[in-house]
């Protein structure tokens, strides 16, 4: 075990190495200037000068990389153009947001998916199988911003029941959360669907095993079986594929955001961006790409301590 | 009809494809004339999907926006397959080698990215356009497609008549052209078809937020955003677009698995 986890923990830090020399190069050296980049066109050399000195343009990029990496490092993301404020103060307020927002939407997908994928099983064949079947090929199928605008002109505009868009703070909580529940279903509509059909599958898998007949052989009903001895098995592939999800979550988030105008961290790249405010988006980008790098590692962990097998192969 | 699902799949993508061609030579009004008197009509006989907040017909629209689409995704998938599938090849034919490690963590690496993160910092950096959106969604496609033929070579050097073709002197590369490649096709033709319905999607949201195709180009995604301002007006306006994103993907998808199930007998009757 010791052995799985120095390997997975080496390809974990060479990730990160990769990755963030990628961005490093996107964001500092393809526009040529970043400082000018940032300002535009009609800039004065001056205000020029003075970005170019505060970024630290003047040294040579490998210095500059290191600088910028041991800074995250210590949990200095630098200075945001815009807001005037530390990137990881920014980061920590949009996170208050964000991070519920997604676990909110992974809750709603894995309590919809587990009993839809379980009675899919269950009745593999049948017609409520075949109309499970066809609703997650839909659910795939729907582009949760496009559902999103069907959820407020139906829940929001027309029964008002949710508020269409905005976020009040976490003064309110129960506010916070009514304007977080229409993003966080449309969020997990998608996964919800893939969630449903993989559990369906690794249910049937796991059903043509020996011990299943051997646990009906003994008097378990067909459903007792499922439950106790079927669900916990298939589980493991369930597992995987939501650590694998996050980070399909993390991209819908940036796009829901927008659509309901909630102040998280997708809101704030998309800002960044029309701001030129590329201190912001380099580390913010930087930050989800670690989140979905620890997500993978963290699975492949857990993986293996549910299925000693994988050590063994890796 | 044996395969309904397949044959509902088909219909589908080659409707979108159909009006994507024919949006070429013929649209039933021109997308780039506006008809502000005429603006946010609901569907009638002369627009039987209405019109948009310029009064712009929405069928017309719907039509040059599936050749956005489909062809970005199409050449995402290109880039996919040019690129994956001889570094897949080249994987498996060196099984075990430095090379096939150097390949497959290189791999690894692509994937541990969030795509839809890394697409909106090209955008950003490169400025958003459909060629940007392509590369953006086209790089995701390359491991997806090196592990697919890796996998399903694999497989294949095993065999006997591939061990002969090494034993008569045939290189390994040639191997991999005459008699690897043409075995996998299946399985490549299958996750192309899944790639190319990720990629609608894809396109769809980068074109939403901004990133994708830009005016005048007509995009699914695009319409959408606009819709957003109207849609309590007028919700056909965001209804249509959306309807049409649905019916590919889900034609695609749909297309993807039939062929799947009809190409591989050993998967016959089970369902993923």
């Amino acid at each position: 075990m010791a052995r799985y986890f120095l390997k997975r923990l080496a390809a974990l830090s060479l990730s990160l190495i990769v990755a963030s020399l990628v961005i490093f190069a996107l964001i500092e050296v393809t526009p040529g200037d970043p400082a000018s980049f940032m300002l535009g066109l009609n800039a004065a050399p001056e205000t020029v000068a003075a970005l170019r000195e505060q970024m630290g343009l003047e040294r040579p990029l490998p210095l500059r990389y290191l600088g910028w990496v041991v800074g995250m490092l210590g949990g200095d993301f630098g200075q945001s153009y815009t807001y005037k404020i530390p990137v990881a103060d920014l980061v920590a307020a949009r996170l208050t947001v964000s991070l519920p927002l997604a676990l909110l939407a992974l809750a709603l997908a894995v309590i919809v998916a587990v009993p839809v994928g379980l009675i899919a099983a269950a009745r593999r064949g049948r017609a409520t199988d075949a109309a499970i079947m066809a609703g997650t090929q839909v659910g795939i199928a729907v582009p949760n911003f496009w559902f999103a605008m069907l959820l407020v002109l139906l829940l929001a505009v027309k029964w008002r029941l949710f508020p269409a868009g905005g976020f009040p703070g976490w003064s309110d909580p129960l506010a916070a959360l009514r304007a977080l529940t229409l993003p966080a279903i449309a969020l997990a509509l998608p996964q919800a669907a893939i969630l449903a059909r993989v559990l369906r599958s690794a249910l049937i898998e796991t059903l043509g095993q020996d011990y299943i007949r051997t646990a009906r052989a003994k008097g378990l009903s067909r459903a007792q079986a499922l439950t106790r001895h079927a669900l916990r098995n298939a589980l493991i592939p369930v597992l995987t594929i939501l650590g694998m999800q996050f980070s399909f979550l993390l991209a819908g988030a940036i796009i829901i955001e927008n659509v309901f105008y909630i102040p998280g961290l997708g809101r704030l790249i998309f800002q960044a961006i029309s701001q030129r405010d590329l201190i912001v988006v380099e580390s913010v980008v930087m930050i989800l790409v670690f989140a979905v790098i620890l997500v993978t590692f963290l699975t492949d962990l857990a993986y293996a301590l549910v299925d000693p097998r994988l050590r063994r192969r890796a | 009809m044996r395969r309904p699902l397949l044959i509902l799949g088909a219909a589908l993508s080659l409707t979108a494809l159909a009006a994507a061609l024919l949006s070429l030579i013929w649209t039933p009004y021109d997308i780039t004339q506006m008809a502000i008197a005429q603006k946010l009509r609901p569907p009638s006989p002369a627009h039987w999907a209405g019109t948009d907040h310029f009064g712009r017909d929405i069928a017309s629209m719907l039509m040059a926006g599936a050749r956005t689409s489909l062809a970005v995704a199409l050449v995402a998938v290109g880039i996919g397959m040019g690129v994956g599938v001889p570094l897949g090849l080249a994987a498996a034919a060196r099984r075990g080698s430095w090379i096939d490690e150097l390949i497959m963590r290189g791999n690894d690496l692509i994937f541990a990215f969030p795509s839809l993160v890394i697409a909106i910092l090209i955008t950003a950096v490169f400025g958003p356009s459909a060629l940007n959106a392509i590369i953006a969604i086209g790089i995701f496609n390359i491991p997806v497609f090196a592990r697919v033929s890796r996998a399903g070579a694999l497989s294949l050097w095993t065999l006997d008549y591939i061990r002969a073709a090494r034993v008569a002197g045939k290189s390994r590369t040639r191997i991999s052209a005459e008699h690897i490649l043409p075995n996998i096709a299946n399985l490549l033709i299958v996750q192309g078809t899944i790639q190319f319905s990720l990629g609608i999607l894809a396109e769809a949201g980068l074109s939403y937020v901004g990133l994708g195709a830009q005016p005048p180009t007509a995009s699914w995604g695009r319409m959408l955003a606009e819709a957003q301002t109207f849609v309590t007006l007028a919700p056909h306006v965001a209804l249509f677009p959306g309807l049409a994103i649905v019916a590919t993907v889900l034609g695609l998808n749909l297309l993807g698995d039939g062929l799947r199930d009809a190409l591989d007998p050993r998967l016959r009757g089970r369902v993923a």
